[in-house]
Protein backbone atom coordinates (compact mmCIF):
# COMPACT_ATOMS: atom_id res chain seq x y z
CA UNK A 1 0.00 0.00 0.00
CA UNK A 2 2.48 3.24 -1.13
CA UNK A 3 -0.39 4.87 -2.61
CA UNK A 4 0.65 8.78 -2.43
CA UNK A 5 -1.98 11.42 -0.56
CA UNK A 6 -3.63 12.41 -3.81
CA UNK A 7 -3.95 9.12 -5.45
CA UNK A 8 -5.76 8.17 -1.82
CA UNK A 9 -8.25 10.83 -2.62
CA UNK A 10 -8.65 11.00 -5.83
CA UNK A 11 -9.12 7.15 -6.01
CA UNK A 12 -12.31 7.13 -4.59
CA UNK A 13 -13.67 9.78 -6.47
CA UNK A 14 -14.12 7.68 -9.52
CA UNK A 15 -12.03 4.65 -10.06
CA UNK A 16 -13.03 2.92 -6.69
CA UNK A 17 -16.20 5.46 -6.20
CA UNK A 18 -17.93 4.01 -2.74
CA UNK A 19 -21.19 4.06 -4.22
CA UNK A 20 -21.29 3.23 -7.77
CA UNK A 21 -18.55 0.27 -7.89
CA UNK A 22 -18.50 -0.69 -3.95
CA UNK A 23 -22.22 -0.30 -3.09
CA UNK A 24 -21.98 0.91 0.06
CA UNK A 25 -23.74 3.75 2.15
CA UNK A 26 -26.49 4.03 -0.84
CA UNK A 27 -29.39 4.39 1.48
CA UNK A 28 -28.81 7.87 3.10
CA UNK A 29 -27.71 8.83 -0.90
CA UNK A 30 -31.24 8.00 -1.72
CA UNK A 31 -33.21 9.54 1.13
CA UNK A 32 -31.59 13.36 1.55
CA UNK A 33 -31.10 14.18 -2.22
CA UNK A 34 -34.25 15.91 -3.01
CA UNK A 35 -32.70 19.02 -2.13
CA UNK A 36 -28.73 20.15 -2.76
CA UNK A 37 -28.42 21.96 0.35
CA UNK A 38 -29.70 18.85 2.50
CA UNK A 39 -26.83 17.05 0.42
CA UNK A 40 -24.47 19.06 0.86
CA UNK A 41 -24.82 19.27 4.83
CA UNK A 42 -24.77 15.28 4.68
CA UNK A 43 -21.83 15.11 2.60
CA UNK A 44 -19.68 17.05 4.82
CA UNK A 45 -21.27 15.25 7.97
CA UNK A 46 -20.38 11.84 6.47
CA UNK A 47 -16.94 13.19 5.06
CA UNK A 48 -16.12 14.32 8.22
CA UNK A 49 -17.01 11.17 10.49
CA UNK A 50 -15.51 9.14 7.71
CA UNK A 51 -12.39 10.94 8.23
CA UNK A 52 -11.95 11.23 11.74
CA UNK A 53 -13.13 7.34 13.05
CA UNK A 54 -10.49 6.05 10.22
CA UNK A 55 -7.89 8.07 11.88
CA UNK A 56 -9.06 7.25 15.98
CA UNK A 57 -9.77 3.68 14.66
CA UNK A 58 -5.93 3.80 13.00
CA UNK A 59 -4.62 5.17 15.81
CA UNK A 60 -5.32 2.39 18.14
CA UNK A 61 -5.47 -0.05 15.82
CA UNK A 62 -2.68 -2.22 17.33
CA UNK A 63 -4.16 -2.66 20.86
CA UNK A 64 -8.13 -3.83 19.44
CA UNK A 65 -8.02 -7.49 19.89
CA UNK A 66 -9.49 -8.79 16.96
CA UNK A 67 -12.70 -10.89 18.44
CA UNK A 68 -14.41 -6.93 19.71
CA UNK A 69 -13.10 -4.97 16.74
CA UNK A 70 -16.49 -4.45 15.07
CA UNK A 71 -17.85 -3.09 19.17
CA UNK A 72 -15.22 -0.98 19.54
CA UNK A 73 -15.04 0.63 15.88
CA UNK A 74 -19.15 1.40 16.86
CA UNK A 75 -18.40 2.79 19.50
CA UNK A 76 -15.90 5.09 18.26
CA UNK A 77 -18.07 5.93 15.11
CA UNK A 78 -21.50 6.46 17.79
CA UNK A 79 -19.56 8.80 19.72
CA UNK A 80 -18.78 11.07 16.68
CA UNK A 81 -21.95 10.87 15.01
CA UNK A 82 -22.99 12.33 18.68
CA UNK A 83 -21.23 15.00 18.08
CA UNK A 84 -22.04 15.62 14.60
CA UNK A 85 -25.94 15.86 15.14
CA UNK A 86 -25.47 17.88 18.63
CA UNK A 87 -23.46 20.63 16.31
CA UNK A 88 -25.84 20.57 13.63
CA UNK A 89 -28.57 20.66 16.05
CA UNK A 90 -26.91 23.23 17.69
CA UNK A 91 -25.75 25.63 14.30
CA UNK A 92 -28.24 24.49 11.14
CA UNK A 93 -31.57 23.59 13.43
CA UNK A 94 -33.69 23.90 10.64
CA UNK A 95 -31.60 20.92 8.51
CA UNK A 96 -31.18 18.77 11.04
CA UNK A 97 -34.69 18.38 11.28
CA UNK A 98 -35.17 17.52 7.43
CA UNK A 99 -32.06 15.39 8.07
CA UNK A 100 -34.53 13.57 10.94
CA UNK A 101 -32.98 10.00 11.12
CA UNK A 102 -30.33 10.13 9.32
CA UNK A 103 -27.68 11.95 10.83
CA UNK A 104 -28.15 8.82 13.18
CA UNK A 105 -28.03 6.38 10.31
CA UNK A 106 -24.64 7.48 9.73
CA UNK A 107 -23.54 5.14 12.38
CA UNK A 108 -24.95 2.11 10.01
CA UNK A 109 -23.60 3.30 6.93
CA UNK A 110 -21.34 0.87 5.38
CA UNK A 111 -18.74 3.42 4.21
CA UNK A 112 -17.95 4.53 7.37
CA UNK A 113 -17.43 0.73 8.81
CA UNK A 114 -16.12 -0.19 5.65
CA UNK A 115 -13.36 1.82 5.50
CA UNK A 116 -12.42 1.30 9.15
CA UNK A 117 -12.03 -2.44 8.58
CA UNK A 118 -10.90 -2.39 4.90
CA UNK A 119 -8.21 0.70 5.56
CA UNK A 120 -7.84 2.01 8.58
CA UNK A 121 -7.23 -1.35 10.45
CA UNK A 122 -3.77 -1.83 8.51
CA UNK A 123 -2.42 1.66 7.99
CA UNK A 124 -1.23 4.45 9.99
CA UNK A 125 -3.44 6.95 11.44
CA UNK A 126 -2.71 10.31 8.82
CA UNK A 127 -3.17 7.87 5.26
CA UNK A 128 -6.42 6.75 7.25
CA UNK A 129 -7.53 10.53 7.48
CA UNK A 130 -7.04 10.99 3.88
CA UNK A 131 -8.63 7.68 2.75
CA UNK A 132 -11.41 8.71 4.92
CA UNK A 133 -11.89 12.33 3.35
CA UNK A 134 -11.32 10.70 -0.26
CA UNK A 135 -13.98 8.39 0.35
CA UNK A 136 -16.26 10.85 2.13
CA UNK A 137 -15.88 13.19 -1.11
CA UNK A 138 -16.21 10.27 -3.55
CA UNK A 139 -19.85 9.97 -1.71
CA UNK A 140 -20.24 13.45 -1.54
CA UNK A 141 -19.51 13.60 -5.54
CA UNK A 142 -22.77 11.05 -6.35
CA UNK A 143 -25.02 12.65 -3.98
CA UNK A 144 -24.50 16.48 -5.26
CA UNK A 145 -24.80 14.82 -8.89
CA UNK A 146 -27.71 13.52 -7.73
CA UNK A 147 -29.22 16.59 -5.68
CA UNK A 148 -28.22 18.78 -8.86
CA UNK A 149 -30.47 16.62 -11.19
CA UNK A 150 -33.41 16.28 -8.36
CA UNK A 151 -33.63 19.59 -7.22
CA UNK A 152 -32.87 21.59 -10.67
CA UNK A 153 -35.71 19.56 -12.58
CA UNK A 154 -38.12 18.78 -9.41
CA UNK A 155 -38.27 22.49 -8.04
CA UNK A 156 -36.26 24.92 -10.48
CA UNK A 157 -34.23 25.65 -8.15
CA UNK A 158 -30.43 25.42 -6.59
CA UNK A 159 -29.68 25.49 -3.56
CA UNK A 160 -33.08 27.49 -3.04
CA UNK A 161 -32.08 30.11 -5.56
CA UNK A 162 -34.64 30.02 -8.49
CA UNK A 163 -32.95 29.06 -11.77
CA UNK A 164 -35.61 27.95 -13.76
CA UNK A 165 -38.81 30.17 -12.87
CA UNK A 166 -41.68 27.60 -12.71
CA UNK A 167 -45.10 27.99 -13.90
CA UNK A 168 -46.97 28.61 -10.23
CA UNK A 169 -44.82 31.74 -10.11
CA UNK A 170 -45.31 33.14 -13.55
CA UNK A 171 -42.53 31.59 -15.50
CA UNK A 172 -42.18 28.61 -18.83
CA UNK A 173 -41.01 25.66 -16.39
CA UNK A 174 -43.41 23.10 -15.19
CA UNK A 175 -41.79 20.83 -12.82
CA UNK A 176 -41.56 17.05 -12.78
CA UNK A 177 -42.79 16.13 -9.77
CA UNK A 178 -41.50 12.49 -9.64
CA UNK A 179 -38.36 14.05 -9.08
CA UNK A 180 -39.07 14.95 -5.15
CA UNK A 181 -40.37 11.79 -4.95
CA UNK A 182 -38.65 8.65 -3.68
CA UNK A 183 -38.99 6.77 -6.54
CA UNK A 184 -36.49 8.97 -8.52
CA UNK A 185 -33.62 8.67 -6.60
CA UNK A 186 -33.52 4.99 -7.48
CA UNK A 187 -34.09 5.91 -11.43
CA UNK A 188 -31.04 8.73 -11.09
CA UNK A 189 -28.68 6.44 -9.54
CA UNK A 190 -29.19 3.89 -11.74
CA UNK A 191 -28.81 5.96 -14.65
CA UNK A 192 -25.71 7.47 -13.34
CA UNK A 193 -23.85 4.35 -12.86
CA UNK A 194 -24.84 3.17 -16.43
CA UNK A 195 -23.33 6.71 -17.49
CA UNK A 196 -20.26 5.78 -15.02
CA UNK A 197 -20.10 2.84 -16.42
CA UNK A 198 -20.46 3.59 -19.94
CA UNK A 199 -17.46 5.99 -19.44
CA UNK A 200 -15.49 3.21 -17.47
CA UNK A 201 -16.07 0.05 -18.78
CA UNK A 202 -13.67 -2.08 -17.41
CA UNK A 203 -16.08 -1.23 -14.19
CA UNK A 204 -19.14 -3.31 -15.47
CA UNK A 205 -19.76 -6.46 -14.19
CA UNK A 206 -19.89 -10.14 -15.57
CA UNK A 207 -23.40 -11.59 -16.73
CA UNK A 208 -24.69 -14.54 -15.00
CA UNK A 209 -26.23 -16.10 -18.08
CA UNK A 210 -24.58 -15.16 -22.03
CA UNK A 211 -27.03 -14.93 -25.10
CA UNK A 212 -25.90 -17.09 -27.58
CA UNK A 213 -24.90 -15.92 -30.78
CA UNK A 214 -27.09 -18.09 -33.54
CA UNK A 215 -24.80 -18.05 -36.31
CA UNK A 216 -26.32 -16.05 -39.48
CA UNK A 217 -27.00 -17.94 -42.94
CA UNK B 1 -56.90 -1.10 18.40
CA UNK B 2 -58.37 0.65 15.50
CA UNK B 3 -55.00 2.66 15.95
CA UNK B 4 -52.61 -0.06 15.60
CA UNK B 5 -54.16 -1.45 12.48
CA UNK B 6 -53.67 1.77 10.57
CA UNK B 7 -50.44 1.74 11.69
CA UNK B 8 -49.70 -1.26 11.20
CA UNK B 9 -50.84 -0.94 7.55
CA UNK B 10 -48.77 2.53 7.56
CA UNK B 11 -45.56 0.76 8.31
CA UNK B 12 -46.01 -1.77 5.52
CA UNK B 13 -47.10 -0.74 2.47
CA UNK B 14 -47.24 3.22 2.77
CA UNK B 15 -43.85 3.93 4.83
CA UNK B 16 -42.37 0.82 3.88
CA UNK B 17 -38.72 1.14 5.31
CA UNK B 18 -37.23 -0.19 2.13
CA UNK B 19 -38.95 1.54 -0.88
CA UNK B 20 -39.79 5.00 0.42
CA UNK B 21 -37.11 5.60 3.44
CA UNK B 22 -34.63 3.17 1.51
CA UNK B 23 -33.54 2.02 4.63
CA UNK B 24 -31.27 -1.49 4.58
CA UNK B 25 -30.43 -0.49 1.23
CA UNK B 26 -27.33 -2.07 1.05
CA UNK B 27 -28.18 -5.46 2.32
CA UNK B 28 -31.55 -4.65 -0.08
CA UNK B 29 -29.57 -4.77 -2.98
CA UNK B 30 -26.49 -7.42 -2.13
CA UNK B 31 -28.75 -10.45 -1.00
CA UNK B 32 -31.85 -9.81 -3.20
CA UNK B 33 -30.22 -12.34 -5.37
CA UNK B 34 -32.14 -15.43 -4.79
CA UNK B 35 -36.03 -15.73 -3.34
CA UNK B 36 -34.66 -18.86 -1.04
CA UNK B 37 -32.06 -16.31 0.69
CA UNK B 38 -33.97 -13.15 0.62
CA UNK B 39 -36.97 -14.85 2.55
CA UNK B 40 -34.63 -15.87 5.06
CA UNK B 41 -32.51 -12.51 5.96
CA UNK B 42 -36.63 -10.94 5.59
CA UNK B 43 -37.67 -13.33 8.32
CA UNK B 44 -34.43 -12.27 10.70
CA UNK B 45 -35.40 -8.60 10.14
CA UNK B 46 -38.60 -8.95 11.13
CA UNK B 47 -38.12 -10.77 14.11
CA UNK B 48 -34.86 -8.01 15.64
CA UNK B 49 -36.77 -5.49 14.73
CA UNK B 50 -40.15 -6.76 16.44
CA UNK B 51 -37.65 -7.25 19.91
CA UNK B 52 -35.35 -3.91 19.02
CA UNK B 53 -38.09 -1.16 18.26
CA UNK B 54 -40.27 -2.22 21.67
CA UNK B 55 -36.51 -2.79 23.78
CA UNK B 56 -35.12 0.44 22.60
CA UNK B 57 -38.69 2.66 23.29
CA UNK B 58 -38.68 1.17 26.64
CA UNK B 59 -34.81 2.14 27.48
CA UNK B 60 -35.92 5.43 26.10
CA UNK B 61 -38.97 5.43 28.34
CA UNK B 62 -37.49 4.54 31.66
CA UNK B 63 -33.63 5.77 30.57
CA UNK B 64 -32.99 8.02 28.78
CA UNK B 65 -35.86 10.61 28.20
CA UNK B 66 -36.10 14.16 30.19
CA UNK B 67 -37.14 12.73 33.52
CA UNK B 68 -36.73 9.55 33.19
CA UNK B 69 -34.37 8.73 35.95
CA UNK B 70 -36.81 10.09 38.81
CA UNK B 71 -37.45 6.58 39.83
CA UNK B 72 -33.67 7.02 41.01
CA UNK B 73 -33.59 10.30 42.28
CA UNK B 74 -32.58 12.05 39.62
CA UNK B 75 -35.18 14.47 38.36
CA UNK B 76 -33.43 17.08 36.36
CA UNK B 77 -31.15 14.30 34.40
CA UNK B 78 -31.89 14.69 30.16
CA UNK B 79 -29.78 11.70 28.49
CA UNK B 80 -31.08 11.75 25.26
CA UNK B 81 -27.69 12.90 23.38
CA UNK B 82 -26.81 8.92 24.42
CA UNK B 83 -29.82 7.77 22.71
CA UNK B 84 -27.82 6.86 19.26
CA UNK B 85 -24.92 4.32 21.74
CA UNK B 86 -27.35 2.92 23.70
CA UNK B 87 -29.95 2.11 20.52
CA UNK B 88 -27.04 0.64 18.24
CA UNK B 89 -25.42 -0.86 21.66
CA UNK B 90 -29.30 -2.51 22.15
CA UNK B 91 -29.51 -3.79 18.96
CA UNK B 92 -25.43 -4.90 18.46
CA UNK B 93 -26.58 -6.80 21.94
CA UNK B 94 -29.74 -8.65 21.48
CA UNK B 95 -28.24 -9.96 17.86
CA UNK B 96 -25.33 -11.65 19.81
CA UNK B 97 -27.99 -13.30 22.21
CA UNK B 98 -30.97 -14.14 19.18
CA UNK B 99 -27.91 -15.64 17.65
CA UNK B 100 -26.93 -17.91 20.81
CA UNK B 101 -30.37 -18.61 21.70
CA UNK B 102 -31.30 -20.03 18.14
CA UNK B 103 -27.93 -21.84 18.42
CA UNK B 104 -28.80 -23.73 21.76
CA UNK B 105 -32.50 -24.09 21.44
CA UNK B 106 -33.41 -24.06 17.05
CA UNK B 107 -30.68 -25.30 15.37
CA UNK B 108 -32.51 -25.49 11.98
CA UNK B 109 -33.43 -22.03 12.03
CA UNK B 110 -29.86 -21.23 13.37
CA UNK B 111 -28.73 -23.04 10.28
CA UNK B 112 -30.78 -21.34 8.10
CA UNK B 113 -30.25 -17.42 9.08
CA UNK B 114 -27.03 -17.94 10.80
CA UNK B 115 -25.08 -15.99 8.32
CA UNK B 116 -27.52 -13.09 8.32
CA UNK B 117 -27.54 -12.14 11.84
CA UNK B 118 -23.99 -10.46 11.90
CA UNK B 119 -25.14 -8.29 9.01
CA UNK B 120 -28.08 -7.39 10.66
CA UNK B 121 -26.33 -5.25 13.38
CA UNK B 122 -25.11 -3.02 10.36
CA UNK B 123 -28.38 -2.73 8.71
CA UNK B 124 -29.95 0.56 8.65
CA UNK B 125 -33.33 -0.86 8.62
CA UNK B 126 -33.29 -1.67 12.44
CA UNK B 127 -32.11 1.39 14.01
CA UNK B 128 -33.86 3.58 11.17
CA UNK B 129 -37.03 1.71 13.00
CA UNK B 130 -35.86 2.53 16.15
CA UNK B 131 -35.02 6.41 15.50
CA UNK B 132 -38.27 6.41 13.90
CA UNK B 133 -40.34 5.08 17.05
CA UNK B 134 -38.02 7.96 18.77
CA UNK B 135 -38.95 10.48 16.27
CA UNK B 136 -42.66 9.89 15.99
CA UNK B 137 -42.92 9.78 20.17
CA UNK B 138 -44.33 5.59 19.76
CA UNK B 139 -45.71 4.28 23.19
CA UNK B 140 -44.82 1.03 23.99
CA UNK B 141 -47.93 -0.52 22.18
CA UNK B 142 -47.34 1.66 19.07
CA UNK B 143 -43.38 0.56 18.99
CA UNK B 144 -44.30 -2.85 18.96
CA UNK B 145 -46.58 -2.48 16.32
CA UNK B 146 -44.34 -0.71 14.03
CA UNK B 147 -41.12 -2.97 14.88
CA UNK B 148 -43.34 -6.26 13.82
CA UNK B 149 -45.04 -4.37 10.60
CA UNK B 150 -42.11 -2.19 9.35
CA UNK B 151 -40.05 -5.60 9.29
CA UNK B 152 -42.39 -7.74 7.47
CA UNK B 153 -42.95 -4.43 4.93
CA UNK B 154 -39.47 -4.94 4.17
CA UNK B 155 -39.32 -8.81 4.36
CA UNK B 156 -41.89 -8.39 1.64
CA UNK B 157 -39.71 -5.69 -0.34
CA UNK B 158 -36.90 -8.11 -0.57
CA UNK B 159 -38.78 -11.12 -1.30
CA UNK B 160 -40.49 -9.39 -4.43
CA UNK B 161 -37.08 -7.83 -4.97
CA UNK B 162 -35.56 -11.36 -5.42
CA UNK B 163 -38.24 -12.51 -7.49
CA UNK B 164 -38.22 -9.76 -10.14
CA UNK B 165 -33.86 -10.42 -10.07
CA UNK B 166 -34.43 -14.40 -10.67
CA UNK B 167 -35.94 -13.46 -13.68
CA UNK B 168 -33.84 -10.42 -14.63
CA UNK B 169 -30.82 -12.14 -15.01
CA UNK B 170 -32.34 -14.02 -18.51
CA UNK B 171 -32.89 -10.66 -20.28
CA UNK B 172 -30.00 -9.15 -22.32
CA UNK B 173 -29.08 -5.91 -20.58
CA UNK B 174 -27.13 -2.91 -22.02
CA UNK B 175 -23.06 -3.57 -20.69
CA UNK B 176 -23.08 -0.76 -18.43
CA UNK B 177 -26.51 -1.11 -16.53
CA UNK B 178 -25.90 -4.77 -15.87
CA UNK B 179 -26.30 -5.94 -12.61
CA UNK B 180 -26.38 -2.96 -10.05
CA UNK B 181 -27.59 -0.22 -12.56
CA UNK B 182 -30.31 -1.98 -13.69
CA UNK B 183 -31.25 -3.24 -10.09
CA UNK B 184 -31.40 0.71 -9.20
CA UNK B 185 -34.21 0.96 -11.95
CA UNK B 186 -36.33 -2.39 -10.96
CA UNK B 187 -36.21 -1.31 -7.50
CA UNK B 188 -37.66 2.48 -8.56
CA UNK B 189 -40.18 0.86 -10.33
CA UNK B 190 -41.03 -1.06 -7.35
CA UNK B 191 -41.32 1.76 -5.31
CA UNK B 192 -43.36 3.58 -7.83
CA UNK B 193 -46.04 0.71 -7.24
CA UNK B 194 -45.73 1.00 -3.77
CA UNK B 195 -46.40 4.83 -3.99
CA UNK B 196 -49.69 3.65 -5.01
CA UNK B 197 -51.10 2.50 -2.06
CA UNK B 198 -50.69 5.97 -0.20
CA UNK B 199 -54.27 6.25 -0.81
CA UNK B 200 -54.98 3.62 1.43
CA UNK B 201 -56.44 4.65 4.57
CA UNK B 202 -58.28 2.70 7.29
Amino acid sequence: MAQTPKELILDPMVDNNPITLQVLGICSALAVTSSLQVAFVMALAVTAVTAFSSMFISMIRNQIPGSIRIIVQMVIIASLVIVVDQVLKAYAFEISKTLSVFVGLIITNCIVMGRAEAFAMKNPPIASFIDGIGNGLGYGLILMLVGVIRELFGSGSLFGVTILETVNNGGWYVPNGLLLLPPSAFFVIGLLIWAFRAWKPEQVEERDYKIQVVEEH
Amino acid sequence: MEELISLAVKAVFVENLALSFFLGMCTFIAVSKKIATAIGLGISVMIVQAITVPANNLILTYLLAPGALSWAGFDNVDLTFLGLISYIGVIAALVQILEMVLDKYFPPLYNALGVFLPLITVNCAILGGSLFMVERDYNFAEATTYGISSGFGWALAITAMAGVREKLKYSDIPDGLQGLGITFITAGLMAMAFMSFSGVKL
